[in-house]
């Protein structure tokens, strides 16, 4: 019995301290090791060979052609406008065939919509050994299985238990080293420690997550007394962008971890947690942000203004109060790659800790984050306008589609003002076509 | 923690036979019903379909809801809604009966009832007037609206009795290739 617990107290501390050893401390002084790298080169090299092994072994079972899939729909979407498809037919002015054409557009939004579909995860085109996205894919062969096998004992038994005593080592030492700092008072030394505790805590939690990140464009990081505007896929977002750099965070008060997380850190670092009861006061948050950003030594505000997570095809309608409080904002483009792992945050059909229980069993988080040049609001620009010019240029960059709509509609129901444009856009083809206007003809030939 | 992996819904055998759709496709519909049932309730309201955006700004939305609660009722389960759906299946290419729900005639009969609102078989010079005013909402007034109705049913109208029966529908949009116009098709 005793050899037995001071077995396992042996194999602990050997295993805590080869963490410590090979991951904690190089990422406090920002080295790296290049397990990681040696770790993803493997990744990718057992994916692809098991994408090989499925294209043959779906080609075996189905000789015909299937069309190529669409990355991201389940119907082939009929493009044609309303205009070709109605007007192009008509003698006179109403058909009643002109029904087909709404009916089967309401049809279509029935099966598939392009907003609700931004709400769950991407899907992909060949199979990456993850049970959860394993929609398309059937038993292949023996040798596949057996090495999806061995991906779940990896995966399971041992990333895990890794990733999860990283987490825990980084949450720790987060809420420990700020609350120290804390105790400081205000000066040059307090900031510069304050900035180090943060970086080393989101380098070990990245290394929790075993990413990847590739930064793009460095030398236009967000500067102090900025505003940095980002897409929003996770709550992992922040996380990777602080590993680069340090932002003041903006966020709601929770309660439990998050909260003891969040007052520990207010401590050593100005970040901007508002109460529930002062969220619904936009002025009053405003006018916080606003004197913020007035302090030019002021860590950088990090703000996510869809407000919602989305899946990382698209950016969906940026909220406009970010963009009234001034200040020069620097737009940022994170684009996850889904094929190690999905990183999409489902808050309908998740909770946070299935969230992070499947996102520690991923194979990896790789993403790519490009910084882009600082945007100021034009004169004679309001803010919707300047929410969209930085929505435009961070959908380009990231390649991601822009969606006009806005994620809140994924809770909430629909205005008017777009039925109405549907409504206008059919009349005008009547009239277009001269019906409304020769009917006074019409009835004097009867 | 695996997959929330789809578990197929009772009765995919049966619904497969009755309404020609794939068990495949079943399926996919049936993770779309899931997806619009927002809270979990196991069945569709109509609230859940006007929400969807895509829907909502087609001036029909209401006609469209009305097919899968028919008579008034609130809920919508799952073979109700495939079966709903299965009109839209392309009869072409694949093997279809004659009365089956994705032949032209049946897809022809879905688009007679969306005009027919009280149900008697006959669209009347009133139920088109509705329809009609649904699809240009208020941008047009109501007697250029009233004769352009007038006139459409006066031309389709072979009985003369005044109101449309459905093969005098048929025949008023036989120069369309309704099968084309009425199917959604599925990407494998």
């Amino acid at each position: 019995m005793e050899d037995v617990g001071s077995l396992a107290a042996r194999v602990a501390a050997v295993w805590l301290a080869l963490v410590l050893a090979l991951i904690v401390v190089p990422s406090a002084l920002g080295v790296s090791l290049g397990i990681s790298e040696a770790y993803m080169r493997l990744l990718v090299r057992t994916l692809e060979w098991a994408t090989i092994r499925i294209e043959k072994g779906v080609k075996k079972a189905q000789p015909q052609m299937l069309k190529t899939p669409v990355a991201n729909g389940i119907i082939e979407r009929d493009e044609t406008t309303m205009e070709k498809e109605i007007a192009g037919l008509h003698r006179v002015d109403f058909e009643f065939s002109d029904i087909f054409y709404f009916c089967r557009k309401g049809f279509e939004a029935i099966v598939e919509d392009e907003v609700t579909q931004r709400f769950s995860s991407e899907e992909l085109v060949s199979w990456n050994l993850l049970t959860r996205t394993n929609v398309n894919f059937h038993y292949i062969s023996l040798r596949l299985t057996i090495v999806w096998v061995i991906g779940v004992v990896v995966r399971y038994c041992f990333l895990l238990p890794l990733r999860f005593t990283l987490a825990a080592i980084g949450i720790t030492s987060m809420i420990v080293g700020t609350t120290m700092v804390g105790q400081l008072p205000n000066s040059n030394v307090k900031s510069y420690l304050s900035e180090l505790v943060h970086l080393t805590c989101s380098r070990i939690l990245v290394r929790a997550l075993s990413g990847t990140i590739h930064y793009h464009n460095k030398e236009n990081k967000p500067q102090k007394g900025g505003i940095c505007v980002a897409n929003h896929t996770s709550p992992i977002d922040a996380i990777i962008l602080t590993n680069d750099g340090c932002y003041a965070m903006v966020g709601q008060v929770h309660g439990g971890l998050m909260g003891v997380i969040q007052r520990a850190t207010v401590k050593a670092c100005p970040h901007v947690w508002f109460e529930r009861s002062e969220v619904k006061d936009r002025h009053l948050v405003t006018k916080r942000l606003r004197e913020h950003v007035a302090d030019k030594s002021k860590l950088p505000i990090l703000i996510f203004p869809e407000g919602t997570c989305i899946n990382n095809t698209s950016v969906m309608m940026f909220k406009k109060g970010s963009f009234e409080i001034g200040g020069t904002i620097y737009p940022v483009a994170i684009k996850y790659d889904p094929q190690f792992g999905d990183a999409f945050w489902n808050s309908s059909k998740y909770n946070i800790v299935s969230y992070l229980l499947r996102i520690m069993t991923s194979w990896a988080i790789v993403c790519n984050v490009w910084y882009m040049p600082p945007m100021v609001r034009k004169e004679g620009e309001d803010a919707v306008q300047f929410a969209n010019r930085v929505r435009s240029a961070i959908a380009r960059q990231g390649g991601l589609t822009e969606l006009p709509w806005d994620g809140g509609l994924k809770r909430a129901k629909v205005k008017d003002t777009f039925k109405e444009e549907q409504q206008k856009n059919y009349s005008k083809m009547l009239v277009r076509n001269g019906s409304i206007g020769n009917l006074s003809t019409g009835t004097e030939s009867d | 923690m695996g997959a929330a992996a789809a578990r197929p819904p009772p009765g995919l055998g049966a619904l497969s036979d009755e309404t020609g759709l794939s068990p495949a496709a079943l399926m996919r519909l049936h993770e779309r019903f899931q997806a619009l049932d927002r809270d979990d309730k196991g069945h569709l309201s109509p609230a859940d379909l006007q929400a969807l955006e895509g829907l909502a700004l087609n001036p029909l939305c209401e006609r469209i809801v009305g097919a899968f609660f028919p008579a008034g009722a609130q809920r919508a389960d799952f073979p109700t809604f495939a079966r709903v759906l299965a009109h839209f299946r392309p009869a072409e290419g694949a093997p279809c009966e004659p009365g089956g729900p994705s032949s032209p005639g049946s897809k022809l009969r879905f688009v007679f009832e969306l005009y027919d609102l009280d149900g008697d078989g006959q669209i009347s010079y009133r139920e088109l007037l509705q329809v009609l005013r649904l699809m240009v909402g208020l941008e047009v007034p109501d007697e250029a609206l009233a004769a352009v109705a007038a006139r459409a049913l006066r031309e389709a109208d072979r009985s003369g009795r005044g109101t449309l029966c459905f093969e005098d529908f048929a025949k008023a949009v036989e120069r369309l290739d309704v099968d084309r116009r009425m199917s959604i098709w599925m990407l494998k």
